[in-house]
């Protein structure tokens, strides 16, 4: 069984990004680029699905410029097989996004493509489930459990209020939650052999989709600041505060 | 210009009743409707739910319910939800979410079948194609302006103001069912019982964060406050990883967002995905042994100390 994983180059969690002051975006300068955490996830999990011997090959795809390469084979040296870049320098929105790698699925045929649930910069939560219904395949998003069953994967899911699990037919989309797994680190030796393996470019103009983006950004600002408040010397001056001033309790 | 005037709202609910997630959402559908002139719409999809359509019925400012009851809705699996919501999509030109698990899960397939975009997490709508929206975990706002003939919207519900639920007297309208996708099947489901009150949409919240040390003690600490206060209790990533508190309980930018009159953190630092779930609290207060913690930053009120001591004080100090 193929597995599909895409992944998606993001400014790396621990930078606090800045808007820029003339509303157009946000600063990113030189601020480091890291593999969504939530495809590092996704990632991990093919990985395992092919050492248990439940997947055959994982191959994983990025949509971007150049410098999704690095993301790439940051995947390759997490255990990856192969690697596929779409190429593109337009500003890419979930929907061309699920297209794109519709285009992939259509030619490469997995049984699975796992995808992490959301990505930390635009925090849209929407590629997997719009793949899924571009294919008409079953979905399974925000998994915490995946037990790949015969001609089917049992998906347990976070969602409000505790969990559920469905039962997908293959082929399917799963998208990943933060409990599914704790991502390896890729050794040295991996690293150093991911340079080798097999990375396809492939121009999206030349899969026929069309990536204008429908949703403008008409601009970028600063969210209300929130300001500091008060400390208070002890539990009977909060108790004092929370009652007559804030008048919360 | 569009003539698809009308606002559809897809309805969160437990077959039983309503959820308050379907209030906000109705209020946001409320504001779209003053500015196309058009009526809101609730979809209620499940099965023997009838008491739910007839609350939503009730629900100020709808204007017509729209019922789809069948055993094949019964779990609310995503892809039948939004062949439902497919099946009704022509006549509307907004279609809106809550932005709920459930929400979240439905919403994108109906998108990319319209093949249009989808707004996430919508704030704030600022005329009848331009909303604004959260991005970078909240650090960033996005104004964002749809160019599709169709808008679907999941709404971020502690941005909206729940629309009071009595007032309203819309028609219930029974629509046909969409057959079962087959494509995928419910198994089992763990929805953790509780009686205190659900943490989107709590008036207090009670968080811990890794500074609770077990899951015990957060428990034993944290539990006597959250019962004395008639508060939600919830956590931060931390905390959860940690295993101190269960997974449903996450709030922060990839967990659940809230924003209570009232939000306590407890041995909370306050890494940034985690203010990006509860910065919109009215009054948030900090109790955290490290005076350094990023927390105080959006604390209106900080104290420094131990959170075995500080928390059981403040416990009996509420009387």
């Amino acid at each position: 069984m193929k597995v599909i994983v895409p992944v998606k180059r993001v400014v790396d969690s621990n930078v606090k990004v800045r808007v820029k002051d003339d509303g157009s975006g946000v600063e990113l300068g030189n601020a480091k680029m890291s593999m969504n955490p939530f495809d590092e996830i996704a990632v991990e999990e093919a990985v395992r699905l092919k050492e248990k011997g439940a997947a055959s090959e994982v191959v994983v795809v990025s949509c971007g410029g150049g410098q999704c390469q690095e993301t790439l084979r940051t995947a390759i040296a997490a255990g990856a097989d192969r690697a596929i870049l779409i190429e593109t320098d337009a500003e890419l929105q979930p929907l061309p996004v699920a297209k794109l790698l519709k285009a992939v699925v259509d030619k490469e045929q997995p049984q699975l493509v796992i995808l992490g649930k959301q990505a930390i910069d635009d925090d849209c939560n929407q590629t997997g489930q719009m793949l899924a219904a571009l294919l008409d395949w079953g979905q399974g998003t925000f998994a915490s459990r995946v037990e790949v069953a015969d001609h089917a994967v049992v998906v347990t899911r976070e969602v409000d209020g505790g969990l559920e699990t469905l039962r997908l037919n293959l082929p399917a989309v799963i998208t990943t939650d933060l409990r599914l797994n704790e991502p390896r680190y890729a050794t040295l030796p991996n690293i150093m052999k991911a340079k080798k393996k097999p990375l396809e470019i492939v121009k999206a103009a030349d899969l026929g989709v069309d990536v204008a983006p429908r949703l403008k950004t008409l601009k970028i600002t600063e969210p209300p600041k929130r300001s500091a408040g008060v400390m208070v010397p002890d539990v009977a001056a909060l108790v004092a505060k929370l009652k007559s001033e804030a008048k919360v309790i | 210009m569009s003539t698809l005037a009308n606002i559809l709202v897809v309805a969160e609910h437990d077959h039983g009743a309503l959820k308050s997630a379907t209030l906000s959402t109705v209020t946001a559908a409320v504001e779209l409707s003053k500015m196309s002139g058009g009526e809101v719409h609730v979809l209620v999809v499940g099965h023997n739910t009838r008491s739910a359509a007839d609350a939503a019925a009730r629900v100020a400012g709808v204007a017509q319910v729209l019922l789809a009851d069948a055993p094949q809705l019964a779990e609310q699996l995503g892809e039948n939800v939004a062949a439902q919501v497919l099946a009704m999509a022509a006549d509307y030109g907004h279609i809106l979410f809550p932005a709920t698990a459930h929400g979240k899960n439905a919403a994108p397939r109906v998108a990319a079948r319209l093949d249009v975009a989808q707004v996430s997490d919508a704030t704030r709508v600022i005329d009848r194609d331009t909303f604004e929206r959260p991005i970078y975990a909240g650090n960033a706002i996005a104004t964002v302006q749809s160019v599709d003939k169709v808008k679907v919207i999941t709404v971020r519900t502690t941005a909206f103001d729940a629309v009071p639920s009595e007032g309203g007297n819309a028609a219930v309208q029974m629509v046909d069912a969409v057959a079962d996708s087959g494509k995928s099947a419910f198994v089992s489901a763990e929805i953790a019982k509780s009686d205190r009150p659900e943490l989107v949409g709590a008036k207090i919240v009670v968080s811990g964060g890794r500074g609770m040390g077990s899951s015990e003690k957060f428990i034993e600490v944290l539990t006597p406050l959250a019962d004395k206060l008639g508060a939600a209790l919830g956590a931060s990533r931390a905390a959860v990883d940690a295993g101190y508190a269960p997974n449903d309980w996450q709030v922060g930018q990839t967990g659940k967002i809230v924003a209570p009159q009232l939000y306590i953190a407890c041995g909370i630092s306050g890494a940034i995905q985690h203010l990006a779930g509860m910065k919109d609290s009215k009054v948030i207060v900090a109790i955290n042994k490290d005076p350094d913690a990023p927390i105080f930053g959006i604390a209106d009120y900080g104290l420094v100390g131990d959170v075995f001591e500080l928390v059981p004080a403040l416990t009996s100090a509420l009387g």
